[in-house]
């Protein structure tokens, strides 16, 4: 692997060394290194581009890193990941994309995710979202995660995506069954003239189930952000959004809230808010000795955190 | 150290522009000032100004021989002097840690921020990673505010109105923090108060009412007259005492 690639990974995945546990990298559309263990089996897909990831019921504190890199200008890249956390298991995920892109071309990888979290399992999966290049080709991910919750599962998501990515747009579905819990947290900073779409949908089906979904972003210079979160609570279940934006320069950012209670016992809350930075939080910061783009980047990377 | 030459100073308010201080020339080189007086007299203000959250309309400040009266914020900060706000700011995502880091200017570990922590009675286990959000109580940021000030450790240090906003159990504790800044802190110390206990342990008292200075001295000359012309708080201050 050349200096670029393991620079991408240890951007994305935090990876310096071959992860300890099961991990599968996947460099400019191939693979790239495999690991599996005991508890862990990571198997290509035969009839589409993909990776199957099995996970043993029971299997506790065993984690999975699969890091995609892309550093071929004009690649385009797609991949179904289909994950399956057995019954009582308990892990850690650890997924993400860099591109580096110095060519004319767009490079772009549109990776699928689907879990399927069994019976009382707990997930806690990573995501992260890089690019770089100094060329005019421009940097494109969509990535697409589809959960499914079993009974009593709970799962965990963060999602990260720091400048870089010219243009992105996320789609998260989740179904929940009784007791099941979901929370993700997702973290946005686009800057330039990049875009940044995300779409969450949670279907709360199952008594008790409960949803959390937390989005935090800035919007620099002339990007553009669209927020949209839709849940849906079918039974007794408690849902709830929140948004959070910093808007600077001319950038525009769009909250969409929609939350539908299908039954008397469903407690939904959506909160939004978009902003500029606090005059008052610069000047605390300023009276501590930071110049007014220091404080503008302490608050912006304490917000994001 | 500090000296303030005809300070006048107007803001933007309803019907036009409004003098909020009037001529203020004052000289401090004490360890501990306190200004008093009523609200609305222009004391936050004065703070302000010597911050450089202001500019003043027409004056000059002079710190240390150097005229800082357009000095920025961070300019004034880096020159060694530390503002404390009323209403402390709130921010998502910066923890205790954090913000004590940014004051001090430096790394510092764990254990030297407890230390500061400490200093202003808070548990620094409890606080430490906490964000110094909304969740935080008017009690809890304002000692972290004041931890912040000791983090910074400068020579002139500005407390506007400490006590304002904080509940009377918070209140008793955070006197006491100042009466063991007064022994050991190196700086010196400026406090817009309206707490007796504070300005009991003042070296030099100014009195603000009207944008002008009304009276300035030691506690002996100021506070006898104060006492006798004292407001609605007295009972409580009484009890608080107790």
């Amino acid at each position: 692997m050349d200096k670029i690639k393991q620079t991408l990974l240890e951007t994305i995945a935090d990876l310096h060394e071959t992860p300890t546990g099961a991990y599968n990298i996947r460099a400019n559309g191939a693979l790239d290194a495999r690991g599996t263990t005991q508890n862990i089996d990571i198997v290509t897909k035969t009839d589409k581009p993909g990776i199957d990831i099995i996970i043993k019921p029971g299997t506790k504190a065993e984690s999975v890193h699969i890091p995609v890199v892309i550093t071929e200008t004009g690649l385009s890249d797609l991949v179904y990941n289909d994950f399956y956390v057995g019954e009582g298991a308990d892990v850690v995920i650890v997924a993400g994309c860099g591109i580096h892109n110095t060519g004319d071309e767009e490079s772009r990888h549109d990776g699928i995710h689907t879990f399927y979290v069994g019976k009382n399992a707990k997930l806690k999966y990573v995501e992260k979202h890089y690019g770089e290049g100094d060329g005019n080709g421009e940097n494109v991910m969509n990535p697409t995660t589809i959960i499914h919750l079993a009974e009593g599962a709970a799962m965990e998501m963060e999602t990260v995506q720091i400048k870089g990515l010219d243009s992105s747009v996320r789609k998260t579905e989740s179904v929940l069954a009784e007791h099941a819990q979901l929370v993700i947290r997702e973290s946005i900073m686009t800057h330039g003239r990049q875009t940044a779409d995300t779409a969450f949908t949670v279907e709360l089906n199952g008594e008790g189930a409960s949803a959390h979904v937390v989005s935090r972003s800035v919007a620099k210079d002339d990007s553009k952000q669209v927020f949209l979160a839709k849940m849906n609570g079918n039974t007794a279940c408690n849902g709830r959004s929140e948004c959070d934006a910093i808007i600077m320069d001319n950038a525009r950012v769009s909250a969409i809230p929609e939350i539908n209670a299908n039954d008397v016992n469903a407690s939904l809350i959506h909160e939004a808010a978009i902003g500029k930075i606090a005059g008052e939080q610069l000047t605390k910061l300023m009276t501590l000795g930071l110049t007014q783009q220091e404080a503008e980047e302490q608050i912006i990377n304490g917000f994001l955190k | 150290m500090l000296e303030l030459q005809n300070i006048c100073f107007s803001a933007a308010a309803e019907g036009g522009e409004k003098e909020i201080l009037k001529d203020i020339s004052l000289t401090i080189d004490e360890r501990f000032v306190a200004i008093t007086g009523p609200n609305g007299g222009g004391k936050s203000s004065l703070a302000k100004l010597i911050g450089g959250i202001y500019t003043p309309t027409s004056g000059k400040i002079i710190y240390n021989g150097t005229d800082i009266t357009h000095a920025s914020i961070t300019e004034r900060a880096r020159l060694g002097i530390s503002f404390a706000f009323q209403q402390p700011v709130r921010f998502k995502g910066i923890t205790v840690k954090d913000l004590i880091t940014l004051a001090s200017g430096r790394k510092i570990g764990i254990t030297e921020a407890c230390e500061y922590l400490s200093e202003v009675g808070l548990c620094a286990k409890d606080y430490i990673h906490r964000e110094v959000n909304g969740s935080l109580s008017g009690g809890e940021i304002k000692r972290i505010e004041i931890a912040t000030i000791l983090a910074r450790g400068t020579e002139l240090s500005i407390f506007d109105e400490p006590e304002a906003g904080i509940d009377l159990w918070s209140f008793s504790n955070l006197i006491s923090v100042f009466e063991k800044m007064h022994k050991n802190f190196g700086g010196s110390l400026i406090i817009i108060s309206h707490q007796e206990r504070i300005l009991n342990i003042a070296d030099k008292i100014i009195v603000i009412a009207d944008g002008k200075i009304k009276d300035i001295g030691t506690k002996d000359e100021i506070l006898p007259s104060l006492i006798s012309a004292a407001g609605p708080c007295r009972t409580l201050s009484e009890k608080i005492a107790r």
